[in-house]
């Protein structure tokens, strides 16, 4: 008999034993969901399937009386509006600075310790602020994600540019090239995959930091309506809306990491 | 140049290249002092990492013109960038890269990434090429067709080439001219008490008694071959 360690599952199993977990969750649930609806038949804490079913049909695919918008979809768009907008203004402003440091020794000097202090403000902590600024509206949203991330998209990609052999960079000037050259030619095309892992790494985050904006002051998004029917114990909405959040950033992860694989195949992880 | 490790050959490489500057002295060509940071007259070629992954074999090439002709973004496109690519297909072929072209250049084998490399400098024209241990981490048959193509380039191109190596045999054979780097004294209690200096010039192809004596002459100013370390 082999050791433990040494002993690794087929594809297939692989992926049953990937799966295993998720049905074990699922059956937990109905289980538990089981025993108190026999003794309450009303319970809102762990609603059977036959309750979601009827509130999902309902806020997914039923207009809203008083909006006429169904209301998942609207919130949706709400919520990936606000995110993508802060997504890439931060991913953008990471990548400048970042390439900034990275490659110039005054940018360095200049900006790292700011960077680095600010990447230390817990940006929940100032939301009373941009509120206070920026007012209620999107802007402050927006701002929030951009406050939470864009620092750490900056000093990964600072970082990621260190990590670039110097023989390449001195390579580059031996053929002529100038620092502005450098960045566009060798810099900015290396760094374009490495951007788009810092920002995977930061969807987790970034939908942290959308979720408690919207949950404080919104009148529609994802986390708006989750923290609305909390009031009402309303679980059969709560938990699709969780698992839709899941799904979406999921997706999300996935659609980076094929751009990532489609546009820069010479970009391998070793 | 050769000598032992922490010689200072590699220092003295760097400054040639202008990666670092002399605290006394200067190094002139013409008369005229190097620049004090790397530029087109000057290429090199490390041991490793001197080639850029993001960029396909040919591209590698072609960006030593590009950066030349499009100062701003550093391409080329149209016409323009057809002369480039003839030229740089022209510069793949003499050193046998012509069929890896499409490739991208971390997928060529090391000995084939030196070649790219030493493509990407000379197609440059530069006055001088410097190489720093390029054929270190190659096998020694791909070694000596790279010692050919050197040899070939180095007649075609008329460049001076400074070449550091640790096999000696290797700069005798391709070297018109040896600089031996070592530490006159040398503490083996603290190896690095003491620092280094050329302390051989050794004209190749001259072997007049003039030259041997001043040889060991040199020699004698080593301590390293005072107390009977002495290699062959």
């Amino acid at each position: 008999m082999r050791r433990l360690m040494n002993l690794r599952p087929n594809r297939g199993s692989g992926l049953l034993l990937g799966i295993l977990p998720f049905v074990a969750l699922l059956i937990a649930y109905l289980v538990a969901s089981d025993i108190r609806m026999a003794d309450n038949p009303n319970d809102k804490l762990l609603p059977g399937m036959s309750v979601f079913a009827d509130a999902v049909q309902q806020f997914a695919f039923q207009e809203d009386k008083r909006s006429g918008d169904i209301i998942l979809w609207s919130d949706t768009a709400a919520s990936l509006q606000r995110l993508g907008i802060g997504l890439s203004l931060a991913a953008l402003g990471g990548l400048v600075f970042g390439i900034l440091t990275g490659v110039l020794p005054y940018g360095r000097a200049t900006l790292s310790p700011l960077i680095a202090a600010l990447s230390m403000i817990p940006p929940l902590a100032i939301l009373p602020i941009l509120f206070i600024i920026f007012g209620l509206g999107e802007l402050s949203k927006i701002v929030l994600i951009v406050i939470g991330i864009a620092p750490f998209v900056m000093r990964d990609i600072g970082m990621r540019v260190g990590e670039l052999p110097a023989e390449q960079l001195i390579k580059v000037q031996t053929l002529g090239a100038s620092t502005w050259q450098t960045i566009v030619r060798v810099v900015l095309p290396q760094m374009l995959p490495r951007l788009i892992d810092a920002v995977r790494l930061s969807l987790g985050p970034a939908w942290l930091f959308l979720i408690a904006a919207e949950a404080i002051a919104a009148t529609d998004g994802l986390g708006y309506r989750i923290f609305l029917v909390r009031r009402y114990l309303a679980m059969d909405i709560i938990l699709p809306y969780v698992v839709w959040i899941t799904l979406l950033a999921f997706v999300m992860d996935l659609l980076l990491r094929q751009i990532s694989r489609r546009a820069f195949p010479w970009y391998q992880r070793a | 140049m050769v000598g032992a490790s922490g010689g200072g050959k590699s220092t003295f490489l760097r400054m040639l290249l202008g990666q670092e500057t002399p605290t006394r002295g200067e190094f002139l060509v013409d008369g005229k002092p190097l620049p004090d940071e790397p530029g087109p007259d000057r290429g090199i070629v490390f041991q490793r990492y001197s080639v850029f992954p993001h960029l396909t074999v040919l591209e590698n090439v072609m960006l030593g013109l590009e950066l030349e002709r499009a100062p701003l973004l550093g391409k080329l496109f149209g016409r323009k960038r057809g002369e480039v690519r003839e030229r740089a297909a022209a510069m793949l072929d003499e050193v046998g890269l012509y069929h890896a072209r499409d490739k991208y250049a971390t997928e060529l084998s090391g000995g084939m990434q030196q070649r790219l490399s030493i493509a990407q400098s000379v197609i440059k024209q530069p006055r001088i090429l410097l190489l720093d241990e390029p054929f270190g981490a190659l096998d020694p048959g791909i070694s000596a067709d790279m010692h050919k193509l050197i040899l070939r380039l180095w007649e075609e191109h008329h460049m001076t080439i400074f070449m550091v190596t640790h096999d000696i045999k290797e700069g005798f054979d391709l070297g018109t001219r040896i600089l031996v780097f070592d530490k006159v004294r040398l503490d083996p209690q603290a190896p690095n008490a003491f620092g280094a200096t050329i302390t051989y010039d050794i004209p190749l192809h001259v072997t007049s008694n003039k030259v041997l004596e001043e040889m060991a002459e040199a020699k004698a100013r080593t301590e390293r071959f005072s107390d009977g370390l002495v290699a062959a």
